[in-house]
């Protein structure tokens, strides 16, 4: 089985830690997020610990690249509740000298107020969700802050962390392809050694959804415009020196998310929270884990150590999937001898050589991956090279 | 035996959805046959897709017994029939066994073209016919009107014409007691030599293949040794018996009865609808005239998704052949589709249902191919061929002339819809043969080429007239006509399936039509398609289909990559359900949908 721990640590191996909780619902988000009147946070820490002690007693000896503090919105947990998740860990796992430890923040002036208490508790890298840089469009987003409360989270987090990063979203409704860039221009000039730039999504089960689907979501860019968008996109950030890393995802070179990276990368990790889903190495195999999504049900089952809903063996075929429909969302692409050997399947290079020919994806040096050109139509390319 | 007196043999007939079904149901409930828990609507109609499409697609018979006023007992024996044209068939044979009919027209619609179409085959076969004015319960029904327009448009006595709710039952004892006192006995001579009709059979998984028969003359017992007098073949008979509608053995069927009998005979082919039975010994040597077999009129390819399950194919089209004989199927082979069979139906109803029967009872995805007719082809060098398949037609320089099939076409249609239907006949190459009025109700008759109506002229009619003109048509014959085989080719390649005949004048325009629409059926590729129509070397029509620029998941994080694997699993399982030319996948349905014309 040794080759498969060697498998999963080309990865690495993160903690993932869901905070379910937000002050209003975004009408675009299908996140496991849920607004409630108090929080027990003694409780919850009491949840989040029982679970880290389960898990670590399967995965002892390992050393943790990566925790991230996910949300929902995170920057609504106490300090403190923070800081005692990262000590727990350190208890059971070793530390990597350059461990990154994320938490995603909303830039509201509540939450920019405990900024210094999470630098103190460990955190070393701040994720903003700005969203959108004109106040109109933050509030048809549903957003409780202001372009001015966002800059000046921006700054606090720039003056207490190494790293910070922000995320927007574009193609928002009557958006245009000179309103982005300057938007996206603005945003560079804020100096973010990392951007998360996602076209906006309309989820089924969102409020977003509900008005789509009623035709009342007027004015979102065409797919032409879109596509545009996001080629403007590739190309600004690369000139500003945040190339594309993943197919939203721009850094200088470095400063790219590690614990994302993890995912992309079919690490392993572990998911604690309502709805955090994890993978797992096993001796006798790679597991997927998931939670129970209500944070009602979650947290007494968690606190008594039955935490998680589900686990199931990945057979072989499934991990294959994973490691393509994941990896090539990277500009790195996946190891080919990876595939092969660790996964034991054959490519079909015809289709490989197919999809080459058509400059949709490349092979150098043993590396597989989707070129500028096939990145946006991936889902395409996923249709052809995953194996039936 | 019953007493030639006491029986009485009729069918009922009426355009589609007129309430045959519904009025049988009546009959049968009235006189008891069936016990009323056992009752459900349209019962005879037993067949999944009749119920599901509440339509008659195949003759049924029932035998009943009716206390008439007069205080003596009849054997009553019921055919009811289906009103779709493409059943036409059906009726015509039923009406062979039968001494009368009861015409029902629905009293708030009035005559339709198939109430027509039917009352002239009845009058062919010398019945009597009794008019019924049903759906009287419905607040549009105007039965002097309805009865007015029978008079005149149909020229038959509807001063006895009863006035019935199939649904209500009001009016069923009057129908019971005409039947009685206006149908004729049956005529027949017991003690002659046994003369049967062979009406219909069918096979049962159970009894295998299932007889039809009115006896004419003679009698027929269980056990006897019966001879079919076109084939000479012996069978030795196992069952006879009567529906009620159940199955229900009796001792012997004599002269006017209609009955069944069961003697291991292997194939509904073995039958031949028409036919004389007789005893194998001393039996008549005087045939009956018989039936013009039916004649599938439109073809086309049935093909499964899958290649590998060519051979279920195989297996379910013998199976539902058995039992179909109108239905003709032959191997066929497409360079882009693989094996499958080419299929002979008698036109489009029927190749649905045939299709539908496939997919459903036997689980296979299949590809239709575009529905064609048969061609006769006159080649240079003299000989000449008929053309079931465009993809087969030769290099056009080797053909001297080809000849289409002509129908004649009769549409009944409210007079604020006529400009609209003559211009769609005239849009298919029609020329009017006929036009009057009855009332405000035009009937226009046209010999229209068979291939332009085979596809889509029915739905085109329907939406144009808002459902209110009905439509029967009859076979003419053959015409020579400037005639053309135009070529699909997609990413440069020839999609067989995709051929068509179509006419010299109109190529164009179907053809731009035809890329046009594949345009839209076609899902984008990761590299663009050109779609081209062509007749021999020469382009005619062309679209690009251009490339897919973006589709991919904004966010995909740890805990997306289950949601997007099954998402992948489904859009896998939507590319199977595509078949791939070159390196394009094309959707099953996208073979008919892109014939039908939204002129
Ligand atoms: N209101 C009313 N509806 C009726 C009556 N008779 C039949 N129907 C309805 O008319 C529709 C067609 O009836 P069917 O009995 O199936 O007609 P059909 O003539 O057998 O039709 P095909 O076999 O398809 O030609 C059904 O929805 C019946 O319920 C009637 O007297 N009154
Ligand atoms: C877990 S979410 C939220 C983090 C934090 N609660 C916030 O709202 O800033 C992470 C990011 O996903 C992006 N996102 C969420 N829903 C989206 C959608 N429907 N379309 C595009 N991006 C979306 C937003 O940019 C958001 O910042
Ligand atoms: S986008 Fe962020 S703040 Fe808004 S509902 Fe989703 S998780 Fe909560
Ligand atoms: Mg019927």
């Amino acid at each position: 089985m040794a080759h498969l721990l060697e498998n999963w640590q080309i990865g690495g191996f993160g903690l993932y830690v869901h905070w379910p909780f937000c002050q209003s619902k975004c009408p675009y988000c299908d996140f496991n997020s849920h607004v409630v009147a108090s929080i027990d946070h003694d409780a919850w820490l009491n949840a989040y610990v029982a679970e880290i002690d389960r898990y670590a007693a399967e995965t002892p000896d390992r050393i943790l690249s990566s925790i991230y503090f996910g949300g929902g919105t995170p920057s609504l947990m106490a300090p403190a509740t923070v800081g005692a998740i990262i000590k727990r860990a350190a208890r059971h796992w070793t530390f990597a000298n350059d461990i990154e430890i994320t938490l995603e923040a909303n830039p509201g002036s509540i939450e920019a107020r405990n900024f210094a208490g999470y630098k103190a508790a460990g955190v070393n890298r701040i994720s903003i969700g700005i969203q959108a840089l004109n106040d109109t469009d933050l509030k048809r987003l549903g957003r409780l802050h202001s372009v001015d409360e966002a800059q000046r989270a921006l700054s606090l987090a720039k003056a207490l962390f190494d790293r910070v990063s922000f995320d927007l979203i574009y193609a928002r409704q009557d958006q245009t392809l000179d309103a982005w860039r300057t938007e996206l221009e603005t945003a560079l000039d804020y100096g973010p050694d990392h951007l998360s730039l996602y076209q906006l999504t309309i989820e089924p089960g969102t409020a977003f959804g509900a008005r789509f689907d009623a035709g009342k979501l007027r004015g979102l860019p065409e797919e032409d415009l879109a596509t545009d968008m996001y080629f403007m996109t590739q190309s600004t950030c690369e000139t500003a020196g945040l190339p594309a890393y993943e197919v939203s995802n721009h850094a200088k070179p470095g400063q790219e998310s590690q614990h994302n990276l993890i995912y992309w990368r079919s690490g392993d990790w572990v998911g604690i929270g309502p709805g955090a889903h994890g993978r797992l190495t096993l001796n006798d195999g790679r597991y997927a884990t998931e939670t129970a999504l209500a944070p009602t049900i979650w947290l007494p089952a968690a606190a008594s150590g039955r935490g998680e809903s589900q686990r199931a063996a990945l057979p072989r075929d499934e991990q294959v999937t994973e490691l393509l429909l994941m990896g090539l969302r990277t500009v790195e692409g996946i190891d080919l001898r990876r595939l092969e050997s660790q996964h034991g399947t054959t490519i079909n290079f015809n289709k490989i050589n197919e999809l080459s020919s058509i400059d949709l994806v490349e092979v150098a040096d043993h590396m597989l991956k989707a070129t500028d050109k096939g990145r946006p139509v991936l889902n395409g390319i996923l249709r052809e090279l995953v194996p039936d | 035996m019953t007493d030639l007196k006491h029986i009485r043999n009729f069918s009922i007939v009426a355009h589609i959805d007129h309430g045959k079904s519904t009025l049988a149901d009546r009959l049968i409930q009235e006189t008891n046959t069936v016990s009323l828990r056992d009752m459900k609507e349209q019962m005879l109609d037993s067949m999944d897709i009749e119920r599901e499409r509440g339509i008659t697609i195949k003759a049924n018979t029932v035998r009943i017994e009716y206390k008439a006023d007069d205080g003596e007992t009849y054997i009553l024996n019921l055919i009811d029939t289906p009103g779709h044209v493409d059943f036409a068939y059906e009726v015509s044979r039923s009406m062979r066994a039968v001494e009368g009919s009861l015409l029902v027209v629905d009293s708030t619609q009035g005559v339709e073209a198939q109430t027509l179409a039917n009352v002239y085959q009845a009058i062919d076969a010398d019945h009597e016919i009794v008019p019924i004015l049903n759906k009287i319960d419905l607040p549009a029904s105007d039965c002097d009107r309805v009865a007015e327009q029978i008079e005149d448009v149909i020229g038959i006595d509807a001063s006895g014409a009863i006035q019935v709710s199939a649904k209500t039952g009001q009016g069923i004892h009057e129908t019971l007691e005409a039947i009685v006192q206006h149908l004729p006995a049956p005529k027949g001579n017991a003690d002659a030599p046994l003369k049967a009709m062979l009406v219909d059979s069918w096979y049962d998984s159970y009894l295998g293949v299932i007889v039809l028969i009115r006896v004419i003359d003679g009698k027929l017992k269980k056990g006897e040794r019966i001879r079919m007098i076109s084939t000479n073949a012996v069978y030795p008979v196992d069952r006879i018996g009567v529906f009620t509608p159940q199955m229900v053995p009796i001792d012997e069927l004599g002269p006017g009865e209609i009955g069944f009998l069961t003697a291991s005979i292997k194939q509904v082919r073995d039958t031949r609808v028409g036919d004389t039975i007789t005893h194998e010994k001393k039996g008549t040597t005087d045939a009956l005239p018989g039936f013009k077999p039916a004649q599938p009129v439109v073809f086309c390819g049935l093909f499964p998704v899958d290649a590998a399950e060519f051979e279920d194919l195989r297996d379910s089209i013998e199976k539902l052949a058995l039992n179909d004989a109108s239905f003709s199927y032959e191997m066929e082979t497409s360079a882009a589709l693989g094996f499958g069979f080419r299929c002979g139906f008698l036109g489009l109803l029927h190749l649905e249902v045939i299709r539908d029967r496939i997919e459903r009872e036997y689980n296979i995805d299949l590809i239709t191919t575009a529905p064609s007719v048969i061609y006769h082809i006159f080649m240079r060098d003299g000989t000449q061929f008929e053309l079931h398949n465009p993809a087969d037609m030769p290099d056009l320089s080797t053909v001297d002339h080809l000849e289409e099939p002509r129908i004649k076409a009769t549409i009944l249609v409210p007079d604020e819809y006529l400009g609209d239907v003559l211009k769609l006949c005239q849009d298919r190459r029609g020329i009017q043969l006929d036009l009057t009025y009855a009332g405000s109700r035009a009937m226009v008759v046209y010999d229209l080429p068979l291939n332009e109506v085979v596809f889509d002229f029915y739905d085109r009619l329907k939406s144009v007239t808002k459902g209110y003109a009905s439509f029967d048509y009859q076979m003419l014959g053959y015409r020579e006509d400037n005639l053309v085989k135009m070529s699909i080719l997609v990413n440069d390649e020839p999609v067989d399936a995709l051929s068509t005949m179509v006419h010299r004048d109109r190529a164009e325009m179907r053809g731009r039509a035809m890329v046009e629409k594949l345009k839209d059926l076609i899902p984008r590729h990761m590299f663009k398609i050109p779609i081209q129509a062509a007749i021999g070397g020469k382009v005619i029509a062309r679209e690009t289909l251009s490339a897919l620029r973006k589709d991919v998941t904004a966010k995909c994080y740890g805990g997306d990559a289950t949601r997007k694997k099954k998402l992948l699993e489904k859009q896998k399982a939507g590319k199977k359900k595509m078949r791939q030319f070159g390196k394009v996948d094309i959707p099953q349905e996208a073979f008919i949908s892109a014939l039908k014309m939204d002129d």
